[in-house]
């Protein structure tokens, strides 16, 4: 869809400027990170002005003796990362793709590797700035970690797909950089041995910071499958004093070793993929390139899905049956699913048995991305409950829907 | 007929009838919570022993257009489970069953009157435990937690009660009942869970918990250093964060919080010690050697003496028990106290205490300080002895003083006690008008007859028909923003 207008404010007071004026000429407005994730979700059901938070990128403050962030959505999660370890700390807070930005992390609610330790990144943000679609700015929160004054509004933005309100600044708690860290790796075929690794991982006390699964696609056809499987693996990283580090890296590889992994490598750097959402390593970026209306191979269908951990051997073996590709924060119950170029009765297929599989294990499956013919085919999100209280919120910020329309559940 | 008496004479052929009271004396049993000199007598108390029957209650609350407020235990400190004279107080104490401990899933299921503690207890065969612990973990409710969204010491590094709750079953202000959130995490839609919890009670009624287990560390380690003061207290403080370390807990009590400790619960602290310092780590066991190393050095560089780590369970158990105990054992030295929440950012700890030291010298009010070192959460206890003409008055005025140097500090009114009644008026010192009215904009999606827990949290109320403010483009100055 084309916006007849994009407007690039160059701090909060224009962003409200901008949006009183959008409410005065009854627009629709979509605002805009770095591009990387606008089209997740459904597409708009109107558009007339782009709200391109690209210019609000800066780092208002880092109280480094306070373990806190100040700052403004469009700033890049990674050049934030640089900033912050120069002064030895870090956000809890993974780049899911390159060049994404705070404002656009937080919009979508994807959490990364760090959650399993640090929690998702809803409870790394402390304070927020906002604006209302009508142009009202207002705060909640603050710049302390603890802080029950008032309703924690950050909350109810994170993972609201920008249609509620504009953020205009974001307070994180930081956390200090581990003086050493271990990436335990072990290679594995599929879901037989990556079960029973990553279960023996997350109940033994040896505290992982995170245990993360990468499993590429299976090869198309079944006859294919048994004799040329990619290779995945089963990762875990372990974060501390360099000495009780290399103590517990050892214990995790002996685990593994035990649990019947066959070779296991211990590395102080991070695989490639680390965090990166599944397949989008090895794709060009797509940063923001109008999607043509002809399915393409970048055209991959991403699924996230949820699930209470005892869920884990059914949620991987639904998935790769369906032909999936995946990778995620599996002893947390978190996965992205890459259903690589399917069509749409397969994509289909593979929704319906998910969300039946993930909701017997107390999760859902939700399309966060996919190409046009999908995303008319298929339910995007699931059944949602309290869908009523969703609109009724929906409907006390934004009476006249005219903040990202449609995007998100329920037609809001 | 008024309209409580027609919601009463409906509850009673809704409930059974020992779950109503109406009579006078037993309905004075639930006048306060744990701030005890605000007291109202409420209209009607329901003991509801199912989610049905609180759906039915706050139905016929809707109804008839009548005040509904919730209480677990009645230890919140700052009134938010203050009864409405014309109103139905619901209390959760025979919602008390755990439906589910899973360990394999790392949650737990649980109805909102089941006390904090017996979460952990339930867990412990497994080796799982619920982080969240406030100090009154004994008593207090799950249901209290959410609402509060409370902390405890251990949320330095496992994070409070938001952090570990996946979802819950909530009665809302119509009396509907709905499920937020879902067992797993990132269920999707509007995070609604998110702004419940800590809400305290003004967006329904929660009648089931589903919460996180935590996986019990394999090591724990209590360390207990004496000051010779709170600035050196801080310090250390400041050099085991600036070391990358992060404590379980950190906590810090002044000499007059030591004091009353002593005479409380006879914990054995340091003699001479005019700050204590409790640092607990807790990990993998090779992890919490190396810490400890380091933060046994870091104490000591900063003055620390009479160092001393707990060597069993009983001695750790001691430790705490003086932290824990600290608010009830001011009244060992003092007829009536205030139990102040206050939050600043942690490297204003020295100026802000001896900001609170002047203005305690200045007024002649006594404040013991016991808090949070580790997130800058302040609990001063200010003293008084109400038989006194005056000294509630001035104590009250310190109090609130220490708050605007919180909120001056770039801090919070309140760390996990919650707004309440208490402190209502103390919001517009770190919220405009703006700020707290987009905030009810939640509370009329949720409640737009303001009918559940009305006159908490919020100064003044939203009318929720308010029609939104008209802009007028042609006013806006005129700037080439597009
Ligand atoms: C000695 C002492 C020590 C304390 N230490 C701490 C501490 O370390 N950390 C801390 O955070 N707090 C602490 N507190 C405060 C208090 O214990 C907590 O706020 C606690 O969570 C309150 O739980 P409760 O069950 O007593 O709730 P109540 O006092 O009964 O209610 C508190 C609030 O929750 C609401 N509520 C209760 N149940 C429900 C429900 N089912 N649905 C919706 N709303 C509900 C009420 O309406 C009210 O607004 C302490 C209190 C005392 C007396």
């Amino acid at each position: 869809m084309r916006a007849s207008f994009v407007a690039r404010p160059a701090d909060a007071a224009q962003v409200a400027d901008v949006l009183r004026v959008a409410a005065a000429h009854d627009l629709a407005v979509v605002p805009r990170g770095n591009g990387t994730r606008l089209d997740w979700g459904l597409p708009p059901s109107r558009l007339d002005l782009i709200l391109d938070l690209s210019a609000l990128d800066r780092i208002v403050d880092h109280a480094a003796g306070d373990l806190v962030l100040v700052a403004e959505p469009g700033a890049r999660i990674a050049d934030v990362q640089r900033h912050l370890a120069a002064a030895g700390q870090r956000l809890a807070v993974d780049a899911p793709a390159p060049g994404a930005t705070l404002g656009g992390t937080v919009a979508t609610g994807h959490s990364g590797p760090s959650r399993l330790l640090a929690g998702p990144i809803k409870d790394q943000i402390i304070g927020i700035s906002l604006v209302r679609p009508d142009g009202t700015p207002a705060i909640s929160g603050g710049r302390v970690v603890k802080n029950v004054a008032g309703y924690d509004l950050a909350r109810l933005m994170c993972g609201s797909y920008g249609t509620l309100a504009v953020f205009t600044r974001l307070i994180f708690r930081l956390r200090p950089l581990p003086a050493a860290r271990a990436f335990i790796t072990a290679p594995v075929l599929g879901p037989s041995l990556a079960t029973p690794l990553i279960e023996a991982v997350a109940t033994a006390r040896l505290a992982p910071s995170a245990v993360e699964l990468d499993l590429p696609a299976p090869p198309p056809d079944d006859a294919a499958r048994s004799v040329a499987c990619p290779q995945g693996a089963v990762v875990v990283l372990v974060e501390g004093s360099p000495g009780g580090v290399a103590g517990r890296a050892s214990a995790v590889r002996e685990l593994l070793q035990k649990t019947g992994a066959e070779e296991v490598h211990v590395r102080a750097e991070s695989p490639p993929w680390w965090g990166a959402l599944p397949q989008w390593d090895a794709k060009p970026q797509r940063d923001a390139k109008p999607r043509s209306a002809e399915p393409s191979a970048d055209d991959d269908t991403l699924l996230r899905l949820t699930f209470v951990r005892s869920g884990l051997p059914e949620v991987l073996s639904t998935a790769r049956d369906h032909g999936a590709a995946l990778r995620g924060a599996a002893a947390a119950g978190v996965l992205t699913a890459a259903l690589p170029h399917a069509a749409p009765d397969r994509v289909a297929l593979a929704l319906a048995a998910l969300r039946t599989v993930c909701a017997r294990y107390g999760g859902t499956a939700v399309v966060l991305n996919a190409p046009p013919e999908i995303r008319s085919a298929v339910d995007m999100w699931g059944p949602i409950p309290a869908l009523d209280l969703m609109r009724r919120v929906k409907q006390q910020f934004d009476p006249s829907h005219r903040l990202s329309p449609g995007r998100f559940v329920g037609g809001l | 007929m008024d309209a409580l008496a027609a919601v009463t004479s409906r509850v009673r052929t809704l409930l059974p009838d020992h779950a109503v009271i109406t009579d006078r004396a037993r309905l004075r049993t639930y006048e306060c919570d744990g701030l005890t000199h605000h007291r109202v007598v409420p209209g009607l108390v329901v003991l509801p022993e199912t989610a049905d029957q609180v759906a039915a209650v706050v139905a016929e609350c809707a109804r008839h257009q009548v005040p509904f407020v919730a209480r677990g235990s009645g230890t919140g400190l700052s009134g938010g489970a203050l009864p409405h004279a014309a109103g139905v107080l619901i209390v959760t104490s025979r919602l008390r069953r755990i439906l589910a401990v899973r360990p394999e899933d790392e949650r737990a299921v649980v109805e909102p009157g089941v006390i904090n503690l017996d979460v952990s207890r339930a867990a412990a065969p497994y080796g799982y435990h619920y982080a969240p612990d406030p100090s009154s973990r004994q008593v207090c409710s799950i249901g209290g937690n959410l609402a509060e969204n409370s902390g405890g010491a251990h949320c330095l590094k496992y994070g409070f009660t938001a952090c570990h709750v996946l979802a819950a079953d909530l009665v809302t202000p119509d009396g509907d009942l709905v499920t937020l959130g879902t067992e797993a995490p990132d269920a999707p839609g509007y995070d609604l869970l998110g702004t419940v919890i800590g809400a305290e009670g003004t967006l329904g009624v929660v009648t089931s918990v589903t919460v996180r287990l935590t996986r019990d560390p394999e090591a724990v380690t209590t360390l207990l250093a004496a000051f010779a003061g709170t600035d050196d207290a801080g310090a250390a403080t400041s050099a085991i964060i600036a070391a990358g370390i992060v404590p379980a807990a950190v906590e810090m009590m002044d000499a007059l919080a030591i004091e009353a400790a002593e005479a409380a619960v006879a914990c054995g602290y340091p003699a001479g010690a005019g700050a204590v310092l409790i640092v607990e780590l807790d990990g993998p066991a090779a992890d919490v050697a190396a810490e400890l190393s380091v933060v046994t050095r870091l104490c000591t560089d900063a003055g620390g003496f009479a160092l001393r780590v707990a060597a069993d369970d009983a001695e750790r158990e001691l430790i705490w028990k003086g932290r824990r105990s600290a608010f009830a054992a001011v009244g060992r030295i003092s007829p009536d106290y205030i139990v102040q929440d206050g939050v600043i950012p942690r490297t204003a700890l020295p100026e802000v205490l001896r900001a609170i030291a002047t203005l305690s010298a200045d007024s002649g009010v006594r404040v013991a300080n016991v808090f949070h070192a580790g997130d800058g959460n302040l609990h001063p206890l200010v003293l008084f002895d109400a038989a006194v003409p005056g000294q509630e008055q001035r104590a009250e005025e310190v109090s609130g003083a220490i708050l605007d140097l919180c909120v001056t500090h770039g801090g919070s009114i309140t760390g996990e006690h919650g707004v309440g009644v208490d402190k209502a008026r103390y919001l517009p010192r770190m919220f405009t008008d703006h700020d707290l009215d987009t905030m009810q904009l939640v509370r009329c999606a949720f409640d737009p007859a303001g009918i559940a827990n009305p006159g908490k949290i919020f100064p003044t109320p939203r009318l929720c028909g308010e029609v939104p403010r008209k802009h007028h483009a042609a006013t806006e100055p005129a700037r080439d923003i597009f």
